[in-house]
């Protein structure tokens, strides 16, 4: 019993272990092969087009209630302290740090992993990409590359235009509706908000968390068995390894760029 | 100077994990010919088509396509090799996010320069050639299982390949399309000049148009001949398999412990 027991976990873990070495080189091949995906930057605008533009009514929706409910949150808190005038700094900074890149890349990871991994696992499924390299022709810089740069590129537009909404979203319900002074929402948020500390901070956190996510998913898709049941399985690790991935990776970004700041 | 095989398998054994699937395979194909590769489903026909489109490696033994050996090559030796190569996939393989003329146009836009002018021309032309050139607008979910196999043939001969590969050419065809599917086979490979490998279940339609036959069975030939040759053998395997018997060296059981064993119907037995 306890032998089988062991046996079936080393078998577990080397599996696992073998998948992340396979994940580590599928990487690699995709930057290695990432030649195409510029020099016919057609391809990868197509892909931004599906990955990026169709996400962005469930990025602008969420974003604008995202922002409303801190709204909403803020100056019932800050008013305890007479300091609603402040309330533009909260939603200000809470998107641009943590909301904006977070919410947007589990959105992202949702709608367009999901998507991506879909895709790719029945292109599989459906010998296209066998076809695909028996024409001579190599998937991983055809079709795995430009999804891969897609994503990356649109990642931080996305959390950029997420956080955009949200701070209009909190304006709406803080200064139309609750009535906090017009002047001293903007102005507080302007001074307070650094570009280097806040806004880039939040970029790079965005374009680590695109490259996960559509890592992730193009792996799952690339290395899914070629049944129904392989594909919907892969689909569904997308989604979940990568939303760890992106809170995991938020907490280590953020002990390093916000570690020690006043 | 032209070999005057194209393909040559020598020898060819190969293994998925620990299950031998081929175990020394002899095999040549002349050019211009129509090669049909027989056997039960699973005998590893399609193995010995991804051998020689270089998608998989044989553990022993050596493939050479037009004097080239396969595993001596680097990718990219590999890649301009294929590029002689069509392959027509059992379901077609066409992708589906793209139009059948764009399906047909992919690898004149992936492997050359030409103007779009002339990729439309050569584009129809192929089209017209599997009689689908009305068809150039739709999309692959639009077409019938027959049409989508005459479409990857259009793309599998865009490139004006030496070779053309086809896997399970025949399979869930209606006697129509199964007809003009072989017709089309013999017809291509003779006006455009091509060699075609057939991995086929289907006899009597295979039988019709092919020059040369060989029969694969448990991992080896069994047999091989012209179609004359096979209609008329005795060997035990091919007649069972040209007439569709139940019974003869290929059984209808999965192997499997004795039944009476595994009804426990033995009772003293261990």
């Amino acid at each position: 019993m306890l032998k089988q027991a062991i046996e079936r976990l080393g078998n577990r873990t080397l599996q696992g272990v073998g998948r992340i070495g396979f994940a580590i080189r599928f990487f690699v091949a995709i930057l290695l092969h990432s030649g195409t995906a510029f020099r016919r930057f057609g391809l990868t605008i197509r892909e931004m087009y599906f990955s990026g533009v169709q996400s962005l009514i469930i990025i602008l929706v969420s974003g604008l209630f995202v922002g409303m409910v801190l709204g909403l949150q803020g100056y019932e808190t800050l008013q305890t302290y007479g300091s609603e005038d402040a309330l533009g700094i909260l939603v200000a900074m809470s998107l641009v740090r943590e909301l904006g890149p977070v919410v947007a890349a589990l959105l992202f990871a949702s709608r367009a992993g999901s998507a991506i991994t879909a895709e790719i696992g029945l292109m599989k499924a459906t010998e296209q990409l066998s076809a695909m390299e028996m024409m001579a022709v190599d998937p991983i810089a055809r079709v795995v590359a430009p999804r891969f740069w897609a994503g990356v590129i649109s990642m931080p537009l996305l959390a950029a235009l997420f956080s955009a909404m949200g701070i209009f979203g909190g304006y709406l319900v803080g200064v139309q509706l609750i009535g906090v002074d017009e002047g001293s929402f903007w102005s507080q948020m302007q001074s307070a908000v650094d570009f280097e500390q806040d806004i880039l901070n939040g970029v790079i956190k965005s374009v680590v968390f695109g490259i996960a996510i559509t890592t992730i998913a193009l792996f799952e898709g690339y290395d899914a068995p070629p049944t129904a049941e392989g594909v919907s399985g892969a689909t569904t690790r997308t989604v979940v390894t990568s939303s760890l991935a992106v809170l995991a990776l938020d907490f280590v970004l953020t002990a390093f760029m916000f570690r020690g700041l006043s | 100077m032209q070999h005057d095989n194209l393909v040559e398998i020598e020898d060819v054994a190969f293994d998925y994990g620990a299950r031998p699937v081929l175990k020394g395979i002899n095999l040549t194909a002349k050019r211009g010919q129509v090669i049909a590769i027989m056997g039960s489903s699973g005998c590893g026909k399609t193995t010995l088509l991804r051998l020689i489109g270089g998608q998989i490696k044989p553990r022993q033994g050596t493939v050479r396509v037009a004097g080239e050996s396969l595993g001596e090559l680097n990718q990219a030796g590999l890649y301009r090799l294929r590029r002689k190569m069509g392959m027509l996939f059992q379901f077609g393989a066409l992708f589906t996010d793209m139009t059948v003329f764009d399906n047909v146009a992919f690898q004149l836009r992936e492997h050359s320069d030409l103007p779009e002018d002339a990729i439309r021309d050569m584009v129809l032309m192929k089209l017209h050639a599997v009689g689908l050139r009305g068809a150039a607008h739709l999309m692959p979910s639009e077409l019938s299982g027959g049409m989508a196999r005459r479409v990857a043939l259009a793309r599998a001969i865009a490139l004006d390949p030496q070779l053309v590969m086809y896997d399970e050419p025949f399979a869930g065809l209606d006697p129509i399309s199964l007809g003009i599917t072989g017709n089309l086979i013999r017809r291509l490979t003779d006006t455009l000049g091509l060699t075609s490998i057939l991995v086929t279940h289907d006899v009597h339609e295979s039988l019709k148009i092919v020059d040369y036959v060989y029969f694969v069975s448990d991992g080896v030939i069994v047999a091989e001949g012209t179609a004359d040759d096979i209609k008329a053998s005795d060997l035990p395997y091919v007649h069972q398999f040209v007439h569709g018997e139940a019974e003869g060296p290929v059984t209808f059981h999965y192997p499997a412990a004795p039944y009476v064993e595994d009804l426990r119907l033995g009772g003293q037995s261990a």
